[in-house]
């Protein structure tokens, strides 16, 4: 080819140029652990089901939630939501509601009637569940997942544990609980109601591969009060247990409550709505040391419960308690004053705790208790082979969300020992924490909150008192998913790069043109939520 | 001056999203742009002025349906994009002399004319110190006879790319190769400079404004509202450079955020030399959030610092918000 005068090279795009080479870190895409996922104690793939939920998609989040947990209508009324706690957007205006938009999703799976799809190849094995609330419910629907035969003994008339028989219907509604766990035996799981097992050893001689025990935490604790005999003492579990069974006790006009856990509200908020005119709850300590959570607090204050705090039941006599003043000592305990005085009350409810009927365990070589529960290995199995225990009969936190949490790592630490393996957890992802944020690109948008029932109306019902979400509610608040440390298709990398190496495929994720991206790392500042690393190039 | 949709995660102010509807996007959103400044350039890591030229030349490309002739003034993006025998523009593109863009713009304006080609648009872009010095006269000359071109300035604020001298857009107390940090008054000058979107205003053309590579759907907004007017029309884009801002590279997008909510680089724009809109600050800093994270203004901070001159830039700043409403409700 001629060229003019002096010119030597053909013309050409800079393409040839492959300025990669100057390249000293590369951008690499990362999946980091959302601090709501790595709160939630049922290992819920949070951001997961929210990034499906934004696209309008509820059916794909409902499945990819319900691959963790089996109740998100359940767990959206219960749940003390520590994913919220935990949740990234309360640095930049509030913490998405992630309860709601959970509850929403299992209110819509209920409306639609989408089921579990059990899997066709069964494993031949037989897993005997003791007690069907929370965390073996839980156990059971992993279980069954993974092509086991299920059978689920419970002593009382109807499932649930205490999600029927300690949370009143004000929170959790009957045909909720009972439209979720319904989704269980249609997938194969039996569940023998009115069926006390009195000895797990044997149902493994009767060919159970495996049993779990899901026996929780039924039994009140007593305190011994000087009382004469005008006054009904009850303790909280029975008071809760026979309003579920539809037998409440009677309770009288003044009702004074015993202890500062969310069971002490329930019975108060429960006390009300049998009629009684005055419901005091008498706590030991002060309000920032109550155990209760603080929505429960708001909502009991709200429909009237009365507070008493610093104070304590001295003695109970003829239509009275005598209460006695407390005050805090320097390491933070209530110490007597020696002043006295005189509350009106003609039942007296104890909620101080709940313990763990053992019975069950009595005479089973190698299992032992610690403190009043059951002790169990890091894989849930106690100390005789094959029996394994989880939920409020084992030491941790007694939430439903824990017990859920229980079910299915036993569910897994099952699995895992009836194949002869030792269950493995797959490696956790770094944090993605608020300093890799960049949350310049998140506009503000503040929570919407679920509606109450005005308060003095519900307080004479037991009719539900938060209600859910609205569908543009609930998709917008899902959209306020910060997306934290997972890639959610902002097309930052591929707008922000100066020199086009961000490759944006068909599926909507990204790719890093290695021939021409110079390593600047300008996609991974500017990247929202934190899914880009620079990594050093090996020299 | 944002996407339509408000409240998704980031629908206000990322590039895109993915559940925004095609005629939502942001024409760097889109697999298909022109890249009109494409890969294998030889600008430096983390350029501004090579980011800031891609968004102006795709977004006037997706206005005119491809159909626009680009004339380039001597400097950086000259330099790095056309090293011969390599282009790496994908659009018919010209250069001639340092100081001429504008003149040259003007002829291919008229010869575009004279042959009744009215659909193809002609847009002419520089630096700083092709545009506020050596091209000024001409420049103006186009402003003054309304010839029918986008003028586009990429500004780094000094010569870039012949070793990083003072120009007539350098801020004062910047540290160059000509305005050493030495002496009573160290770095450049502190005067106004020669304010050119202002200037560009006095002339009374068409339109005017200002924007930054830090908010991409402004920019586009700009260029997009620019071609479809008439006549002389001015664009002054500030573009960070790491290498004569001593900054880092992955910072030059946070830069030239900090530069507008700081005050510094008020975000406006004009029509027949009246201010019609100003974008406001959304989360306001102090200057020294800016200024601290540049070596250039290195000596005004530390044990031998300077904070009087800090004060007096922090002034400046707070006269652009006064003198721009920058503070105020959002439009």
């Amino acid at each position: 080819m001629s060229k003019p005068f002096a010119i030597t090279l053909n013309i050409g795009s800079s393409l040839a140029n492959h300025t990669g080479s100057w390249r000293s870190e590369r951008p690499v895409y990362v999946n980091r652990m959302p601090p709501c996922n790595n709160a939630c104690p049922a290992g819920e793939d949070v951001q997961g089901w929210l990034y499906e939920g934004e696209s309008g998609n509820y059916e794909q989040a409902w499945r990819n939630l319900v691959r963790d947990n089996p109740f998100p209508a359940i767990m959206g009324r219960i749940c003390y939501h520590p994913c919220q706690t935990a949740c990234n957007r309360a640095d930049v205006d509030e913490a998405v509601g992630i309860n709601s938009v959970e509850r929403f999703l299992g209110d819509q799976a209920i409306d639609k009637g989408w089921q579990f799809t059990a899997p066709t190849t069964k494993s031949g094995r037989r897993i005997l569940i003791v007690g069907s609330g929370p965390s073996g419910l839980s156990a059971a629907y992993h279980l069954a997942m993974k092509g086991h035969e299920v059978v689920i003994r419970e002593s009382a008339a109807e499932p649930g544990g205490m999600m029927r028989y300690g949370i009143p219907a004000y929170r959790l509604p009957r045909e909720v609980l009972d439209a979720e766990i319904s989704r269980l035996v249609n997938i194969g799981v039996r569940i023998e109601c009115n069926t006390k097992v009195e000895n797990p050893e044997s149902a493994i001689k009767d060919g159970f591969d495996a049993v779990f025990l899901a026996i929780g935490a039924h039994l009140g604790k007593r305190a011994y009060i000087p009382a004469g005999d005008t006054v009904r003492i009850l303790d909280a579990v029975s008071v809760l247990h026979m309003t579920a069974d539809g037998e409440p006790p009677l309770l009288g006009r003044s009702v004074v409550v015993y202890g500062g856990g969310n069971t002490a509200l329930d019975a108060a908020r429960t006390a009300k709505r049998l009629g009684a005119y005055e419901a005091i709850v008498v706590y030991r300590r002060t309000q920032e040391k109550m155990p209760a959570h603080a929505s429960e607090l708001k909502e009991a204050l709200e429909e009237g419960i009365v507070m008493r705090w610093l104070s304590t039941i001295a003695w109970v006599n003829s239509g009275a308690v005598t209460i006695e003043r407390m005050e805090l000592d320097s390491a933070g305990m209530p110490q007597p004053t020696g002043e006295f005085e005189s509350l009106q009350a003609d039942s007296v409810i104890l909620a101080l705790g709940q313990e763990v009927d053992l019975s069950i365990v009595e005479g089973i070589q190698g299992i032992t208790i610690d403190d009043g529960v059951i002790e169990v290995n890091e894989f849930l199995m106690t100390g005789r082979d094959g029996i394994f225990a989880g939920g409020d009969a084992v030491p941790g936190e007694r939430t439903a969300t824990n017990a859920i949490g229980h079910g299915k790592h036993a569910a897994r630490a099952i699995n895992s020992w009836l194949e002869g393996q030792t269950f493995v957890h797959a490696p956790r992802p770094e944090l993605a924490s608020f300093d890799r944020l960049n949350t310049w690109y998140y506009s503000d948008a503040p929570k919407k909150v679920r509606p109450k029932l005005d308060a003095a109306r519900r307080a004479e019902s037991f009719a539900e008192v938060v209600q859910g979400l609205d569908e543009a509610t609930a998709l917008f608040e899902a959209r306020r998913c910060l997306s934290c440390g997972n890639c959610f298709g902002c097309d930052n990398c591929f707008g922000v790069c100066p020199d086009n190496a961000v490759i944006k495929l068909a599926d909507g994720k990204y790719e890093i043109n290695l021939d021409y991206c110079k390593g600047c790392g300008i996609c991974a500042n500017e990247c929202p939520c934190g899914a880009i690393d620079m990594v050093p190039e090996r020299s | 001056m944002s996407t339509p949709l408000k409240f998704y995660q980031v629908g206000s102010f990322a590039v895109g999203n993915r559940l925004l509807g095609d005629e939502q996007l942001s024409v760097q959103s889109r697999s298909d742009r022109t890249n009109s400044l494409t890969s294998g350039h030889r600008a430096c890591q983390g350029c501004g002025e090579a980011l800031g030229a891609r968004y102006v030349m795709d977004a006037a490309m997706a206005a005119t349906d491809g159909k626009v002739i680009a004339v380039n003034a001597t400097g950086c993006l000259e330099v790095f994009s056309t090293p011969y025998p390599e282009t790496s523009w994908r659009l018919p593109w010209m250069h001639s002399l340092f100081g001429n863009a504008a003149p040259v713009a003007t002829g291919v304006a008229f010869a575009l004319k004279a042959q009744g080609r009215s659909d193809i648009r002609v847009v002419a872009q520089g630096g700083d110190g092709g545009t506020v010095d050596i091209g000024f006269g001409p420049l103006s000359g186009m402003f003054e006879r309304n010839d029918d071109v986008l003028y586009v300035c990429y500004d780094n604020e000094a010569y870039m790319n012949t070793g990083v001298q003072r120009s007539g857009a350098t801020p004062p107390a910047a540290r160059t190769n000509t305005t050493h940090a030495v002496g009573e008054n160290p770095g450049a000058s502190f005067t106004q400079g020669k304010n050119l979107p202002k200037i560009a205003m006095a002339h009374g053309i068409p339109y005017v404004a200002t924007a930054s590579v830090s908010d991409l759907h402004d920019l586009e907004e700009k260029v997009t509202k620019a071609m479809s007017m008439h006549g002389a029309r001015y664009l002054h884009v500030l573009v960070p450079c790491p290498l004569g801002w001593g900054t880092r590279s992955e910072e030059t997008i946070k830069l030239a955020r900090l530069a507008t909510e700081s005050g510094l680089f008020p975000v406006y724009e004009a029509e027949d030399g009246v201010v019609t809109a100003t974008k406001k600050i959304r989360k306001q800093v102090p200057v020294d959030e800016y200024l601290q994270i540049q070596k250039r203004f290195s000596h005004l901070f530390g044990p031998k610092g300077n904070p009087e001159l800090v004060k007096a830039i922090q002034e400046i700043a707070n006269r652009n918000i006064a003198e721009f409403d920058l503070l105020g409700e959002a439009q």
